[in-house]
């Protein structure tokens, strides 16, 4: 009686509300290819973030004051006198570089397989609108606990758009509200961070998925499932996306957690990386610390404005390293989408510019030196050079032919005898010794067998390369 | 894809499992999450006990003083408005205090430790609004049968000298007495019964 | 192509050999599970310290419950006369005064552990010298020209400063000596301000040993859970071929 007043219940909602559809479309029928490797996990890993990010969020703007004389006290007072404020607060500033890690690798899954050629331009273009904002809202959020060096940071940011001719003075100030970063810009960042951007954030993450479900998604293989359907409709090599991919995303989404609840546990300030030291020093308009440097996740662009000689041209260098990310669809001329059938130039062109990217990004957070400058500008050449040679070096290179199914993708578990002999190589039986105080080991490293595994991966990058 | 030789047994084992385990994790997840709407220490610094110096009263006079943000009346009642108290019974709905709330050594025919000082909470049990202090013998808005007392301008309950609510008033309690005790004659500490740690 | 490569590959490993510089620090000594140390801490800076320096978000109450004792013993012997238990370190000094006195205003301690380090701190407070030339009379080698005098100079006692000339005429530091010795020894002192450090760092986060304790129970969890998700996707996945 009990249960068929539940169902009737129910089915007045589904005959109201398309649940049932909704369901079936995006998750029980929505057919993905069967061989995502693990560099797809971060689509989901990010929406979990995101989730994290407004929950703490909301429950950190409970007890935060945006003003400028209670600021930097209220997060203090978060982080000792509410309860659990501490655990909040750092789920927050840890979600914060997490978000930002995750999306990072969700791009360059895009970039190695493809995902942005035709017919999925739009989907990254979302996804760039999406990191754009995410951007937006991070600058935002850092200033609001009113250290040192969100201030400062927020003030050099700010005055960029004072290189801008003629209206960079006035735009500049009318961001501001002030003549300096003050109350009146801590005020509207905070009302910015928490309503107006993550607004803007959901509804954008709602078209990029809407996009996506569309055409469908892009695989390892580059090759578009939907071409060889069975004679039911459904993709030969597609599988429904629930349960196979959410019982796969769980996995991913356990291994993040270990990772993310060891930052937050164990090293919340991550060396500086997450929280830096300069920040729990309260803001001072009178005094700059000795050494700015905005977190991590912006560097790489920090350190291309620094690179270039010119105020405005710097500015420009920096925006335009982040647009041409939006055009890179129509930047690739290759046949082929994934980096598995393209030809050795891409590849390595991929490589520097993966290791530009880092070492802009370090070169971000140091001081800028004479030497270390010309770095950043050579290491800013490739960058650039990446992109905008890419018209002609794709053209240029001949593909691989592209099979019509896709492939076999590895098992993680394939490789435990592989890693497992990798590390015997490294290490050598010992009587046994304790590290860490506590734990002790069997083993102990064996510097021949380390050189020869560097030796070996050294060769194995190389011959991927060509 | 095919379907042969599931066992869907286990399949059904392992998603409970899983699920009954994820939702242990996010009870243990939530507590945190709520708790954190729970009053601060800072709030509870503010609740801390407070003491109040009783030598300047005058008889008749009512002080207020705030506890953990609430009113706290200390009322230094007149012999005249003590007898009155006993004549009171028939009109009220708890005169034996039996369904309020008090300390032990508050709950006998004056509700209060020393029968001349009355302390208690200054809020409607009705809705929370703070009544009105009316010593006065039948004023002409409350009736010729007003002995003094306190009246809640919000609902219109009343309530006489010891806090007592009437009946036929929306109130359904007398007024709340918080943990109190003297130091000394004229030291009076509130928000601490002295049994051990603060109320 | 090869000599690019090669180029890029040396410049990325130089980048590391560039940037690196760094002062000589004195490494404190500390370990936030000694709670006696910290409480000695404690007590150091309410005797020499919290004159002019506030630790304002720190209340007795949190170290009398982070160390379980009781909350009367916190207030006898860590908190200054007069100081209720909900009560903050905050100095008695008026910030407009001390400003007008030591050119800055002493500021408040609560997160310096967090934005210095802890040798920071213990080499910092070790390195005042008398130095006549200072209106203050002192000098420090980790914080030059510091608004700071030496709070331990009867403890420590006169600490001097040598330096010698080089070739060039620069002046450069050599050694720091006790010129008068104090009432504390060496070893005793630097017992001193270590406790005081570790106690420094405590108040920076005093949550630290409660989130690590938690954290274990949290990856523990994690690991429990991850175990099963994986024998639920490996499951599921036996049907794709």
């Amino acid at each position: 009686m009990k249960v068929n007043r539940l169902t009737a219940c129910g089915n007045w909602v589904l005959d109201r509300f398309p649940l049932t559809k909704l369901w079936n479309d995006h998750m029980a029928h929505y057919y993905a290819p069967k061989n995502f490797n693990f560099w797809y996990f971060f689509g989901s890993l990010a929406l979990l973030v995101l989730v994290n990010q407004l929950l703490t969020g909301i429950l950190l703007t409970m007890n935060y004051k945006p003003d400028a004389k209670l600021a930097f006290d209220s997060v203090e007072y978060i982080m000792r006198d509410v309860n659990w404020g501490w655990l909040i607060r750092y789920m927050h500033s840890t979600g914060a570089s997490a978000f930002f890690i995750v999306i990072y690798l969700h791009m360059f899954r895009g970039i190695i397989y493809g995902s942005y050629k035709q017919p999925r331009e739009l989907i990254w273009i979302f996804g760039m609108l999406i990191f754009l904002c995410l951007m937006a809202e991070a600058f935002m959020g850092y200033l609001l606990p009113w250290g040192q060096m969100s201030y400062w940071g927020a003030q050099v940011i700010i005055s960029l758009f004072s290189a801008i001719p003629f209206v960079g003075d006035d735009l500049s100030l009318w961001v501001r509200g002030d003549y300096v970063v003050s109350d009146a810009t801590l005020n509207r960042f905070f009302a910015f961070h928490v309503i107006s951007v993550p607004l803007v954030l959901v509804l954008l993450i709602f078209l990029h998925i809407v996009a996506l479900h569309e055409v469908g998604s892009n695989n390892p293989d580059g090759i578009e499932i939907k071409k060889y359907k069975g004679k039911n409709g459904i993709p030969l090599d597609g599988i429904p996306f629930h349960p196979y991919y959410t019982v796969k995303d769980i996995v991913g989404v356990a291994v993040f957690l270990i990772f993310f609840a060891a930052v937050i546990f164990y090293m919340p300030e991550m060396g500086g990386f997450f929280l830096e030291a300069d920040n729990f020093i309260p803001a001072d308009p009178l005094k700059t610390p000795e050494h700015i440097a905005p977190l991590w996740y912006f560097t790489p662009f920090y350190a291309i404005l620094r690179a270039v000689p010119d105020k405005f041209a710097g500015v420009i260098a920096m925006f335009g390293s982040i647009a041409v990310l939006f055009v890179l669809p129509w930047l690739d001329r290759s046949p082929v989408k994934s980096i598995r059938y393209r030809g050795g130039i891409f590849k390595k062109a991929l490589f520097f510019f993966v290791i530009s990217f880092f070492a802009l990004g370090y070169l971000g957070t140091q001081p800028a030196t004479p030497t270390l400058t010309i770095f950043a500008r050579v290491f800013t050449l490739i960058y650039f050079g990446f992109f905008l040679l890419m018209p002609i070096y794709t053209r240029w290179e001949k593909p691989k032919p592209v099979p019509k199914r896709l492939t076999k993708s590895f098992s993680m578990e394939g490789f435990v005898p592989e890693v497992k002999s990798v590390i015997e190589e490294m290490t050598i039986e010992d009587k046994g010794f304790v590290l860490f105080g506590s734990s002790e080991f069997k083993r102990k490293p064996n510097p021949e067998g380390i050189r020869n595994v560097l030796f070996r991966l050294a060769k194995k990058i190389k011959t991927s390369l060509e | 894809m095919s379907d042969e030789g599931v066992d869907e047994s286990k399949r059904q084992f392992l998603t409970s499992a899983l699920t009954v385990v994820g939702a242990i994790g996010s009870g243990y997840l939530a507590v945190p999450l709520l708790a954190q709407m729970q009053p601060s220490v800072k709030a509870m610094a503010a609740g801390a006990p407070v003491e109040v110096d009783l030598s300047k009263m005058e008889a008749g006079q009512l002080l207020r003083v705030a506890w953990r943000g609430k009113p706290v009346w200390i009322l230094n009642r007149t012999p005249a408005a003590l007898e009155t108290l006993k004549t009171m019974d028939k009109v009220l709905s708890d005169p034996q205090s039996n369904d309020s709330i008090q300390p032990a050594s508050s709950k006998n025919s004056y509700r209060s430790i020393k029968p001349e000082i009355f302390v208690a909470i200054g809020l409607c049990t009705h809705l929370g609004c703070s009544p009105t202090f009316r010593p006065e013998l039948a004023p002409h808005d409350l009736g010729a049968d007003w002995k003094g007392g306190f009246f809640c301008p919000c609902h219109g309950s009343r309530f006489d000298l010891a806090g007592r609510v009437y009946s036929g008033v929306p109130a359904p309690t007398n007024l709340e007495i918080p943990p109190h005790r003297y130091i000394n004659d004229n030291l009076l500490i509130i928000g601490d019964e002295g049994n051990g740690g603060a109320a | 192509m090869k000599t690019l490569s090669i180029t890029i590959l040396l410049l990325v490993f130089s980048l590391g050999v560039a940037a690196e510089e760094s002062m000589d620090l004195q490494q404190a000594n500390f370990d936030p599970e000694d709670r006696a140390s910290i409480l000695q801490g404690a007590k150091t800076f309410v005797k020499y310290c919290l004159g002019c320096h506030s630790i304002k978000h720190i209340r007795y109450l949190r170290i009398a419950k982070d160390f379980n004792i009781d909350d009367k013993k916190v207030l006898a012997e860590v908190a200054p006369q007069g100081a209720s238990i909900y009560d903050q370190m905050h100095t008695a000094m008026n910030a407009h005064d001390s400003a007008k006195w030591f050119g800055v205003e002493p500021p408040d301690l609560s997160l310096i552990s967090r934005s210095r380090s802890a040798d920071w701190l213990y080499s910092y407070l070790k390195s005042f010298y008398t130095d006549p030339s200072k209106p203050l009379g002192a000098n420090n080698l980790i914080f030059k020209d510091v608004g700071m005098p030496n709070v331990f100079w009867q403890v420590q006692g006169e600490q001097k400063a040598i330096f010698t000339t080089e070739d060039d005429g620069q002046q450069v530091f050599d050694k720091l000596v006790i010129d008068k010795p104090g009432t504390m020894t060496e070893e005793e002192f630097d017992t001193m301000i270590n406790d005081l450090v570790n106690f420094l760092v405590y108040v920076g986060e005093p949550v630290k040993l409660e989130r690590e304790r938690i954290g274990k129970y949290v990856l523990f969890y994690l690991f429990m859970f991850l175990l099963l998700a994986y024998l639920l996707k490996k499951e599921y996945w036996k049907d794709v071929h």
